[in-house]
């Protein structure tokens, strides 16, 4: 591909210039975004509503968490959150290289985050801790501990769901920069990418002591 | 696009390419509309059926026609199909899509192909719960209260919860698209407060749209897991909560009713200004107490939940707020009534029916303020009386308007004219049917006959054959429109440009609009100018020729002038 031709984005027939359709697509990321803080609300205040009815079997079921995984994928996706930041940067300031390893960066530390996760869920399913799947808890908290390991499936499911999504699209995006598809002139899909993803960043904010340091205080 | 097309040859945007599949691939929002406009037909008498079934059964007092069961289904899938696959897309997604552009003076909406997008989930939604029918029906009601639907029943509960979370996204992405347009994408001029108040309509029920489907999304896909797997925060044995459910299905579900009504109070606003030829009364006040009503909208939902074991003073609070959100709803039907007032006023039948919005809506509202006080709630909760307060804002208001939008605009839609005495006709017919089927409805509600059974004691059978009876009329009317509408395509007079003689940019260009909408971008330099002469009374450049009708040749209104200067692209 020309990378020339590729250097000024091109403008859509409902657009009159490149400014009014960054405009646009940046609100309408941002509604996006705004859409989704509802859709994790939701879990976020059954979470909430579950923790007041069984203040005690959450606790006790917290400390079944992998404090240490879940620590170090927190600060996993801090890192690439601030990496696709410097790389929106480096594109900005025409470093293309350094932005598409930068965007790579991220695409990878995101995928370490799914790793993790995936050797959580694996410990979870031989300590018999999946609900639906194979549950096997004893002792009173034992319903507790099962609605909390529901919402725990369904949260951190959700947010892996959108983890992947970001590992494929800053994937691809890596390689459109490497190609020389975005300049300085020309980088709104890769700030709208970033955004998504510090989304990403921010929600795990919220899961991270929600779901792993909430039962260990004290 | 380019100013220097020769304007003679630039066809219309049904006359391009007619293959299916040129419309099943189109970015054109007008035709975009055109696509909702045929599925929300077939949903409208798909609901419209079971309507009749459920009316045919009540005639007597045993429900001679239908089983318990059977009748359970009738008006879960009345509701189903009538919430969310007629009411909630009905105005925005093909009047909204169809005219939003052209009323700023856009060439498309934000994001054309997300609208495509938007439509097949639409459709695929449709299709989820047009299988679930086929499979047998779903008997939960439209409301999908747990326990029920995630541990006892028996029936389609995951088809037709999928299919609402499908058609969710459209609903999403719609109020998303139609947002950044209105920001983004306003002509010259179209300052936020020359807008025209149906753009404001659209503009409020897309905020609702966006910030509360995610919510109905997540909760129905919180059901369908807890009913897959057997495990899920609804289930009271697992120590879940059945009335968490509740607050998250209405904090969508009440704001819904807003995203129902506020296109239509909008639509009926642009109407009233046109056959009453004067500036709406109050338009800062309209806009106001749009979004008054949208973010209030909000706050309101526990009112759905006075007999439900809400706290106390939860119910005071949600009372108090839903009496708040009377007010914006009041100023409204004020400033309607007041835009009468000295007007010129005729009576066409969009007029006939904006009118009947006004009445309607009104009753439906006040009899909702007695609901929402919880003293008057208890006994009637789960009554009839509930049913009409509804059917009164949603089919009295909503349908009403819809209608009268789409007799309004059908000739800039089709560039034909409909029989006028046929449309009064129709417009007068189902004032009246409507009223016979849902005024009994109050009284039996007040009486103390329940919802949702499909028998009764004997002595509320006079009315209940009333309403029947009026059912039938109300059927009559809403057939009548299908059968005139189709007959103008082909017989139907050429309409001109602008046959109400209205202001408003849809009318400046032609009828139907050129692909690109507007030859040359217009310019605005007053919203509502019907003190002047309409600005299109001669050719202006950006219009180009009429197919016939429109008045002759004469000077421009547009382009001229210093166009005032300001926020209008941001």
């Amino acid at each position: 591909m020309n990378a020339e031709v590729l250097q000024a984005p091109a403008v859509e027939e409902q657009f009159d210039d490149p400014t009014q359709q960054r405009e646009a697509a940046t609100l309408g990321m941002w509604l996006f975004l705004a859409t989704e803080i509802l859709f994790f609300g939701v879990l976020f205040a059954s979470y909430t509503v579950c923790r007041v009815l069984h203040s005690e079997g959450f606790a006790v079921a917290s400390r079944r968490t992998d404090m240490l995984l879940g620590s170090i994928e927190t600060a996993v996706l801090l890192v690439s959150s601030s990496l696709i930041a410097l790389g929106v940067r480096a594109v900005r300031m025409n470093e293309r290289r350094l932005a598409s390893w930068l965007f790579a960066g991220t695409s990878a530390l995101g995928i370490s985050f799914l790793v993790m996760h995936g050797f959580e869920y694996h410990k979870e399913y031989e300590e018999h801790l999946v609900p639906g799947l194979d549950f096997a808890q004893s002792g009173a908290n034992a319903p507790a501990i099962e609605l909390f390991f529901c919402l725990y499936y369904f949260i951190t499911g959700f947010h892996s769901l959108h983890v992947f999504i970001g590992v494929v699209v800053i994937g691809v995006l890596a390689i459109r920069i490497a190609r020389g598809a975005f300049g300085p002139r020309h980088h709104t899909t890769l700030e709208l990418a970033a955004l998504y993803w510090h989304l990403v960043d921010i929600v795990w904010i919220f899961v991270y002591p929600a779901i792993y340091l909430i039962g260990r205080a004290g | 696009m380019s100013a220097a097309d020769p304007v003679m040859a630039v066809p219309n945007f049904l006359d391009r390419d007619y293959r299916l599949r040129a419309w099943l691939t189109t970015h054109d929002h007008k035709r975009i509309a055109i696509l909702y406009a045929l599925g929300i037909t077939f949903f409208f008498f798909l609901g419209g059926a079971a309507a009749t079934l459920i009316r045919l059964n009540l005639i007597t007092p045993d429900g001679a026609l239908l089983k318990a069961q059977t009748y359970n289904k009738a008006f879960t899938f009345h509701g189903v199909v009538m919430v969310w696959f007629f009411l909630i897309p009905s105005i925005p997604t093909t009047l909204g899509n169809f005219l939003l552009p052209l009323m700023i003076g856009a060439r498309d909406v934000a994001f054309p192909r997300l609208n495509l997008a938007s439509w097949y989930l639409y459709m695929g939604g449709g299709l989820f719960t047009i299988a679930a029918l086929v499979a047998g029906g779903v008997d939960t009601g439209w409301t999908f209260y747990t326990p029920f639907s995630t541990m006892f029943s028996n029936t389609n509960v995951f088809l037709v919860v999928a299919g609402v979370f499908i058609t969710g996204f459209s609903s999403i992405l719609t109020g998303l698209n139609f947002i950044v347009t209105v920001h983004s994408l306003r002509t010259r001029g179209m300052s936020w407060f020359r807008l025209p108040l149906f753009v404001w309509g659209i503009y409020a029920t897309s905020l609702v749209m966006v910030l509360a489907t995610p919510v109905l999304a997540m909760t129905l896909a919180l059901i369908a897991l807890e009913r897959g797997l057997g495990v899920g925060v609804f289930d009271p044995s697992l120590g879940g909560d059945p009335l968490l459910f509740q607050h998250l299905f209405w904090f969508y579900s009440h704001p819904a009713v807003y995203i129902m009504i506020l296109p239509a109070m909008g639509l009926v606003s642009e109407i009233i200004a046109c056959f009453v030829r004067r500036r709406v009364f109050g338009y800062r006040f309209m806009t106001y107490s749009m979004l008054a009503i949208a973010v209030i909208g909000f706050l309101v939902w526990g009112h759905h939940m006075f007999v439900s074991g809400q706290s106390l003073y939860a119910s005071m609070v949600f009372s108090i707020l839903s009496f708040v959100v009377a007010v914006p709803s009041a100023i409204k039907v004020f400033n309607w009534t007041a835009t009468l007032r000295k007007g010129d006023i005729t009576l066409e039948a969009p007029m006939l029916y904006a009118l009947g919005f006004v009445g309607l809506f009104m009753l439906g509202g006040l009899t909702g303020l007695m609901l929402a006080a919880p003293a008057l709630d208890m006994p009637l909760t789960d009554t009839y009386f509930v049913v009409a307060h509804f059917h009164y804002v949603m089919v009295g208001g909503s349908v009403m308007a819809y209608l009268g939008g789409i007799h309004y605009w059908w000739p800039k839609i089709t560039g034909r004219l409909y029989s006028e005495s046929w449309a009064r006709f129709a417009a007068i017919l189902m004032f009246f049917g409507f009223n016979l089927t849902f005024f009994p409805q109050y009284i039996l509600g007040y009486e103390g006959m329940p919802r949702r059974y499909y028998s009764y004691l004997p002595q509320f059978q006079v009315l209940n054959v009333l309403s029947s009876a009026g059912a039938s009329v109300l059927a009559v009317a809403y057939l009548l429109p299908i059968l005139y509408l189709l007959w103008s395509l082909r017989y139907g007079e050429r309409a001109g440009n602008n046959p109400w003689n209205a202001r408003g940019l849809e009318w400046q260009t032609r009828s139907p609009p050129p692909k690109e909408n507007f030859l040359e971008p217009p310019v605005v330099q007053e919203a509502y100018a019907y003190d002047q002469a309409a600005p299109n009374a001669g050719a202006p450049p950006n219009i180009g020729t009429q197919v016939s009708g429109g008045g002759p040749g004469g000077g421009t209104a547009s382009g001229g002038g210093a166009a005032p200067t300001g926020e209008s692209l941001q």
